[in-house]
């Protein structure tokens, strides 16, 4: 990479675990260099030192280690030649195949004037009723999964991009274990989806620090695919609790005071950097789109932690996955998930009874949610409690597991179907006119 | 004007070395190549001055030049300002070109071609001051007022006063003359740096007429007035958005100013996409026509989101100079303030609680003292009504951003994710939430004279029966459905009655979405007079059963036209299931 001509530093004067410093000039900010080889970015300048964050972590690198500074910002090629290919974090091919040639852009771009956005109203269908059916995704929607580590969102994950309707797949997997890499490349491949899958993948054999670059990998190739070749693009991040990890090594290692949870006081910007590249653009600039399903590792569930709090302030919504032992499987949470961008589509795009079948029947299960625990507190059920149970654990399996694939007016008729069969229509609260038209005689 | 070098970067905080004097905010341009970059001056420590750039700052060198401009961060304020998308610095969204926002592109927020109608009002002669009205615009059907600079001090005299005619924006439409006798010449546009409030009335009351929202949660239960503060605190998923979307639609406001500060893209395109198409309830013209929108969405530069507050802020106060009703809604400060601790952070300040910066709550505080329904000078009144949410980190609302606004703003609207989860919405929690406006005698005045004198006392007799419908819900967790009488069971379904009916609204409803005053009222009095009957049941499954018939009807009620046959005949029903069951009195 060295080029000639180019001043090399061999005098560092401060090491830390993930950055060290020098004194070098004419050096601009966020921009790379290579320390003994590794590759660093300019974080910090102050006069003549220059602080650099070493991707690869400093171990081993001497005080005087040669430093080349390269003139530029972190850097992806992107072309058609990317499609069906794995990259490193740095955009380096780690499938054994050649190196990308294309257009060279600068990653972690400019963001999209949104006056030129175009609201999203395209229906994502997943086949997966309980997001289908109470949180419809959209097309150009930014929508994480809040999930347990133990918790299959992985697979769930690759369902939901193997039945989406889009034209690339983009997977950006950070800290990835090496078991669930390989599940990936294999459902991909078995699937002979390849061809419109690109993938960053930073697994845990990987440096942490690293991790940072994946995102912005992710999302340079995805804008090149939405803009330039106007696709349907839908991004995979996974897992960005371990990205979240990661900046706040940095920050740590740098001096700056943690806001809460040990966090960076900046967390939210650098998490809405990444997740604000989901658009819809209109179709005067080519009408791609960009899609953003990520997923947030929880520790114990708790929410309330500062990465999936300010996560959820930035997203459209979230899904939570849970394990219902009344069923025995998995499934979509109806109280706590949520998209955000449903109302564009639902009832539009999909038959007009949505939004109110939807609602009632999260409130019926919400009733049986009640019952069920007057029953473990020991109290007697009434005649609509023991209704509300049998009726919400028909639903519970026929339209919250994870396992359903069907279309969105199937769901409709099905709920509509258990309404009647455990319900007077009083006892729904939906909207007359779609009472009359629908209800199951 | 002074110059200097970049000195240091971390982040968007450059250190920089002056040769001459500088202003604490004031604003300076970072040469980079040809790009400028804008920034503010934040800290002066000896040789070294701090700018906070409002630009990303890849590629910035030590070395770079630096142009100091002699003022602090000004908007720009005349007749073109309705319908515009602006950023936080007040560029034009829509004469930016490409897709992709441009490192360092700038633009002038208003038209200078477009010709308006002046109608003069100062004649010459005339004694006036800041913010004295010499004449007069027709901006999108609002009386837009040509005032005095808010700049000028003292009194001045009307030399000479444009004709009614056609003018451009920087056309010369008065000469005043100073007390030592010099000219000054005045168009119609002005500048003012956004972070000083605009103080040209004569008195600031305590705010008393009603702001009717079209929202049963607050009109109802909590009402805000007309330049009043309010803040809309709660977790994600709870509403806020929704909520804050439905007061900007239906306010009986003249001009909404929505602040997007550090939120997402696509609510923002919501708003761009749904406002031109969306009609005034009040005046039946186009919503965008009486709105404007500063968008600082939250992949755009922190700093400018800072700033994207203070404009929107100064843009209200020039129209209330106007004898205008104005609402601004910002969302959320607590980007803002994140913002704040961002800067503070990397100025390495010692840290308050959560790492903001100490004096976050006086920022708060007075930001929220802009607001207000204010006597013009001119004996007129105007007012700015402020609505701000804040985004509680894990939902706690002890945490600074929520602390600090709870001792300045006058209503509080707690959303709840309990309420959320069960699909209440407008999720706003009935018993925790408040307005002080209620407590205010001058309202109670004015409230009497435009519904009745029994209003307030209706509206309290509501919340008793929710707090009695809350203990009593309470007490059947504890004992059990047979654990308590039967007219426990009927007490707390007149506060689900009082819940579903009145506190529940449709946003997403064509009909419910918006419930005028009038409508208000009459359900209100109907809700009540369910509430204050005995009735007459066996046993306690009757009474769930009863009332969700009575609920499910006055549903239907809000869901038809106001007095349309659909809503006399359900009234129809509900009055004949009303005397199955009622105790007369």
């Amino acid at each position: 990479m060295a080029q000639a001509f180019q001043k090399i530093y061999t005098q560092i004067t401060a090491i830390t675990k993930a950055t060290c410093s020098l004194r070098a000039e004419g050096v601009g900010n966020d921009e790379l260099a290579l320390v003994n080889g590794k590759l660093a970015q300019v974080v910090k300048i102050l006069g003549n030192e220059v602080t650099l964050q070493v991707f690869q972590g400093t171990e081993g690198i001497p005080t005087n280690a040669e430093v080349v500074f390269l003139g530029k910002a972190p850097s992806l090629k992107v072309s058609d030649q990317l499609s069906g290919r794995f990259f490193n974090a740095y955009g380096d091919p780690i499938d054994g195949g050649p190196a990308v040639e294309g257009k060279e852009v600068e990653i972690g771009g400019p963001s999209v004037n949104p006056v030129r956005r175009k609201q999203p109203s395209e229906l994502i269908a997943t086949g997966i009723a309980g997001i289908d059916l109470n949180n419809t995704l959209v097309s150009g929607q930014k929508i994480p999964f809040f999930a347990d580590p133990d918790q299959p969102y992985n697979q769930v994950m690759a369902n939901v991009a193997l039945r989406a309707q889009v034209d690339k797949i983009i997977l950006g997997g950070m800290g990835l274990t090496n078991d669930d890499y390989l599940y990936f490349k294999n459902v991909f491949t078995n699937a002979g989806l390849l061809d419109r899958i690109v993938s960053f993948v930073n697994t845990t054999e990987n440096p942490a620090v690293e991790r940072l670059l994946i995102p912005d990998m992710a999302l340079t190739a995805a804008e090149y695919f939405a803009v330039e070749k106007r696709e349907k693009v839908l991004v995979l991040l996974t897992d960005m609790t371990l990205y979240a990890d990661a900046l706040a090594i940095v920050s740590n290692r740098m001096d700056q005071i943690p806001s809460k949870d040990s966090m960076p006081g900046s967390l939210y910007s650098d998490l809405a950097k990444i997740y604000e590249k989901a658009v819809q653009f209109p179709e005067e600039a080519g009408g791609g789109s960009i899609t953003i399903i990520a997923v947030t590792t929880l520790s114990g569930g708790d929410i309330t932690h500062a990465i999936p709090d300010n996560t959820g302030y930035i997203t459209e919504g979230q899904l939570y996955l849970r394990r219902d032992s009344d069923i025995g499987k998995v499934i979509v949470d109806p109280f706590r998930s949520l998209s955000r961008l449903k109302q564009l589509v639902a009832g539009k795009k999909t038959r007009e009874d949505h939004p109110q079948v939807m609602n009632a029947a999260v409130r019926l299960y919400a009733d049986a949610a009640n019952a069920k625990t007057k029953l473990e507190n020991g109290f007697d059920l009434t005649d609509y409690d023991e209704r509300c149970l049998q009726f919400a654990k028909e639903y519970s399996n026929d339209i919250l597991a994870i396992d359903v694939n069907i279309n969105t007016t199937e769901m409709l008729d099905i709920a509509w179907a258990l309404f009647a069969k455990y319900f007077k229509p009083e006892e729904v609260n939906i909207k007359q006119a779609l009472v009359d038209k629908y209800w199951k005689k | 004007m002074t110059k200097g070098k970049v000195k240091g970067i971390i982040a968007n905080l450059v250190t920089v070395g002056v040769d001459g004097p500088v202003a604490q905010n004031e604003i300076c341009y970072i040469s980079i190549g040809e790009t400028k970059l804008m920034a503010e001056v934040i800290k002066v420590t000896g040789e070294n001055v701090y700018v906070q750039v409002f630009e990303s700052t890849r590629g910035l060198k030590v070395g770079n030049e630096v142009e100091f401009t002699g003022h602090m961060l000004e908007a720009t304020l005349g007749p073109g300002l309705l319908s515009r998308n602006y950023d936080g610095l007040q560029n034009d969204l829509d004469k930016q070109t490409g897709v992709f926002l441009k490192r360092g592109e700038y633009n002038f927020p208003l038209d200078k071609e477009k010709l308006w109608k002046f109608e003069p009002i100062a004649q010459v002669g005339d004694k006036v001051e800041a913010a004295s009205w010499l004449g007069e615009v027709d901006e999108n059907h609002q009386p837009h007022k040509i005032m005095v600079p808010f700049v000028f001090e003292g009194t001045y005299t009307v030399k000479s006063i444009a004709k009614a005619g056609e003018y451009k924006i920087e056309d010369q439409i008065a000469v005043l003359t100073d007390e030592e006798g010099k000219d000054h010449v005045v168009t119609m546009v002005q500048k003012w740096p956004v972070k000083k409030a605009i103080l040209a009335y004569r008195e600031k009351p305590r705010p008393f007429k009603l702001l009717e929202t079209g929202v049963r949660t607050i009109d109802t239960a909590n009402p805000i007035c007309e330049g009043g503060t309010g803040f809309i605190p709660g977790p994600f998923g709870t509403g806020k958005t929704v909520l804050q979307h439905a007061i900007s639609k239906q306010a009986e406001a003249d001009i909404v100013i929505i602040a997007a500060c550090g939120e997402r893209a696509n609510e923002v395109v919501e708003t761009f996409t749904e406002f031109p198409e969306l009609e005034d309830p009040h005046t039946g013209r186009k919503l965008m026509e009486r709105t404007i929108i500063i968008a600082n969405t939250s992949n755009m530069p922190v700093a400018s989101r800072e700033a994207s507050v203070y404009t929107s802020m100064t843009i209200a106060e020039y129209y209330r100079s106007m004898g205008l009703r104005v609402l601004l809604m910002a969302d959320s400060t607590s980007r803002w303030a994140q913002a704040l601790r961002e800067m503070s952070n990397r100025m390495e300040e010692l840290p308050g609680q959560d790492a903001f910066p100490m004096d976050l709550s006086a920022i708060i505080g007075a930001f929220y003292a802009r607001a207000g329904y204010v006597y013009l000078n001119n004996g007129k009144t105007g007012s700015v009504t402020f609505l701000g949410t804040v985004s509680p980190a894990g939902g706690n609302l002890k945490e600074p951003v929520t602390e600090g606004t709870k001792k300045v703003a006058r209503c509080f609207y707690a959303l709840e994710q309990a309420r959320a989860d069960r699909k209440r919405y407008p999720a706003v929690n009935p018993i925790d939430s408040y307005s002080k406006y209620i407590d205010y005698p001058e309202f109670e005045e004015y409230i009497s004279k435009l519904i009745d004198d029994q209003w307030l006392g209706k509206v309290n007799e509501m919340k008793t029966f929710l707090q009695r419908g809350k203990d009593i819900q309470e007490q059947i967790n504890i004992l059990g459905d047979d654990g308590v009488p039967v007219d426990y069971h009927e007490e707390f379904w007149k506060a689900e009655v009082i819940d579903f009916v009145i506190l529940q609204q449709d946003a997403f409803d064509k009909i419910d979405a918006v419930c005028p005053l009038e409508r208000q009222r009459y359900m209100l009095d109907l809700v009540m007079d369910i509430c204050r009957h005995d009735y007459n049941f066996e046993v306690f499954t009757d009474v769930s059963e009863y009332f969700k018939r009575v609920i499910n009807l006055c549903k239907q009620m809000n869901y038809s036209e106001f007095h349309s046959n659909d809503f006399e005949n359900y009234r129809k029903k509900l009055d004949e299931l009303l005397a199955e069951k009622q105790i007369a009195k």
